[in-house]
């Protein structure tokens, strides 16, 4: 038997036989449940309040109203309570009807003890996944808040009210802006969010993906679809089933990936590589981009259909220069929390420190002032931090000046290149670009890793 | 405060005078027989060919010992209450008077040769069970406390005759009071 029997519950009987309320009544009792007894519809309905009962036995023929119309009743009163139809002629026409009125079981006189004990101990269990599974919710909701994106300037507190209006809605967002402004945690927090949050968010990296592995990651495979495929895999788009679907970098996405991803966003529908059934997906699309679109859209990169598809609802995260107001504050949270992980008491910055801070361009924008910040907790040698601990400088350029702005990057990117080996996390964390920029650049130069 | 243990056409002597010496040692109090004459034939359900339990309790209020002792009544007859299709046994709470059968303890119920060790093991418990109730003690969710519910023999079985520690000290609180 299970434990949760023991669990106190409250329940309410309603019979108009008196031995039955009595005697059910003393057996609950010895379990130490709370239990109450009415004999008709009346004095069910006088003493039957909101969130008093847990469970209540109903016999089915009352005197003034049957029991199932009392079911009904209890119901409007508190639609948690789980009610059982007492009988005593069982039939499966009663049976069917009670169950179809919404009740959670009937049972025929006399009750076998034993399938009472389970019958209680199933509804106990229930009730209390029921319960977790509220309280679970709730605290999602208290971790999933718009702490995480730190700002208070009016720049960052309107694009936190547009996040949260279009959270609550179906539309597609387009998220726009530099790299390092956040546009991740941005979609993670319009997803938190909106009604699919219990649901999964899944962040697809459009930029990482070659053309020949794109279509296999958004619409899965079957077993043997092609040379290497020894399972049948699940696309991002069939993960993010009931919830979000995030595509960064979407102008990275080639021409014939564009034309699939448009088909299956209209449809909803797609059919997994080398296979034939129909998969039905509901998602959220949330996009973003630190490429000008329009320019991509005229230029013939990027489909006319797709962008429009896309770009329902957009959302421009400004860069850090332009809303310094929130350096300060960004950097305080970040110290903290980076110090609290590193294991080091420092309690915040110096006045030329802050000066600095506040200063500088942050062309990584939140990205280069976490490296900054990191960097300055990991050499700081005393509890405030001060413009020493900072590398602002960038390492030196190349030699020659007389090359164009597109041979310098390219010069320059490979040397960096070379100096990690190959090592494109640390590579790009000299650049102060993220590793997908670098990726994209190193295709584009043709690059040598 | 005493015990009174009342044979309703139980007529094993030896196994009652075992259970009172136990039940004594469990308790540390006296225990003794009483005769109430009571009909069974009222309580006795010709539909169910079974014995009301709830009326036997009412009859040990209404013709047993008017003082704060305890009554229990042994049957050899298969016990029911109106909505319940049997009962091992049953009692008041924090009251006076407990009533079981031996009935389902019998080995030969289940297809089984007589057994008279589980017999007298499965009576011992369901009567400190049964006393546990009229002294207060609820249902215990310790699987092996004798104040654990059973609704089968083989559950019966894996329970000890002894209170836990926790009902033990509630029972001794009660019995102090």
């Amino acid at each position: 038997m299970n434990n949760a029997i023991l669990e106190k519950v409250n329940i309410f009987i309603v019979d108009d036989e008196s031995s039955v309320r009595d005697s059910l009544t003393k057996w609950f009792e010895e379990f130490d449940y709370n239990v109450g007894s009415a004999a008709d519809a009346d004095e069910a309905l006088e003493k039957f309040k909101p969130g008093k009962w847990d469970i209540a036995f109903l016999d089915i023929r009352l005197p003034g109203m049957e029991g199932p119309e009392l079911h009904h009743r209890l119901k409007e009163i508190d639609p948690h309570v789980t009610t059982i139809m007492i009988t005593a002629y069982a039939s499966v026409e009663t049976a069917v009807k009670t169950l179809k009125d919404g009740a959670y079981d009937y049972i025929t006189k006399p009750i076998d003890p034993d399938y009472l004990i389970h019958l209680i101990s199933k509804i106990v269990v229930q009730k209390k996944l029921v319960s977790e599974n509220k309280n679970l919710k709730k605290r999602i909701n208290e971790l999933c808040r718009f702490d995480k994106f730190i700002g208070e300037s009016p720049q960052i507190k309107k694009v936190l009210d547009l996040a949260k209006t279009v959270a609550q809605t179906d539309t597609s967002v387009m998220l726009r802006g530099e790299s390092g402004t956040g546009k991740e945690l941005l979609a993670q927090l319009i997803h938190s969010l909106s009604p699919r949050c219990y649901f999964p968010l899944v962040a697809v990296n459009c930029g990482s993906l070659t053309a020949g592995l794109a279509e296999s990651e958004f619409f899965g495979h079957e077993k043997g679809a092609f040379t290497g495929a020894m399972y049948r895999r699940k696309g991002k788009l069939e993960l993010a089933h009931q919830g979000t679907i995030f595509l960064d970098e979407i102008g990275c996405i080639d021409s014939k990936t564009q034309m699939d991803l448009l088909r299956a966003i209209e449809t909803r529908q797609f059919t997994r590589v080398g296979g034939n059934e129909v998969i039905n997906v509901d998602f959220r699309l949330i996009c973003a981009t630190n490429l000008d679109m329009e320019k991509a859209v005229a230029e013939g990169k990027f489909r006319e259909d797709l962008y429009y598809r896309l770009n329902v609802f957009s959302i421009n995260i400004p860069p850090l220069r332009e809303r310094r107001s929130d350096i300060m504050l960004i950097a305080n949270a970040l110290l903290k929390t980076i110090a609290a992980k590193m294991n080091k008491v420092i309690t915040g910055f110096s006045k030329e420190a802050i000066e600095q801070l506040t200063n500088h361009e942050w062309v990584g924008n939140v990205r280069e002032l976490r490296n900054c910040i990191e960097r300055a907790v990991v050499v700081s040698t005393s509890p405030v931090i001060t413009p020493d601990s900072f590398t602002f400088e960038k390492p030196s350029l190349p030699s020659s000046t007389d090359q164009s702005l597109t041979a310098l990057e390219k010069e320059y990117i490979q040397k960096i290149l070379d100096q990690t080996g190959g090592n494109i996390s640390h590579a790009a964390e000299i650049l102060q670009i993220d590793r997908t920029t670098l990726y994209h650049k190193i295709e584009k130069y043709g690059l040598c890793r | 405060m005493q015990i009174y243990i009342i044979p309703l056409d139980f007529e094993d002597e030896e196994i009652l005078d075992r259970l009172a010496i136990s039940l004594k040692q469990v308790f540390q109090i006296p225990i003794s027989y009483v005769p109430i004459d009571i009909n069974l034939k009222k309580g006795w359900s010709q539909e169910r060919s079974q014995l009301n339990s709830t009326w036997i309790l009412s009859q040990f209020l209404e013709k047993g010992p008017n003082d704060n002792s305890k009554i229990l009544g042994v049957t050899v007859y298969d016990l029911y209450t109106p909505i319940l299709t049997f009962l091992f046994g049953e009692a008041e709470l924090e009251g006076r008077a407990a009533v079981f059968s031996i009935y389902r303890f019998q080995d030969e119920l289940y297809g089984l040769s007589a057994n008279q060790e589980n017999l007298e093991k499965r009576i011992l418990k369901e009567a400190v069970h049964e006393l546990g109730h009229t002294f207060g003690l609820h249902h215990c969710r310790n699987y092996d406390c004798v104040m654990h519910s059973s609704t089968y023999i083989e559950e019966f079985d894996f329970k000890s005759e002894n209170f836990c520690e926790k009902c033990k000290s509630i029972l001794h609180e009660k019995m102090n009071n």
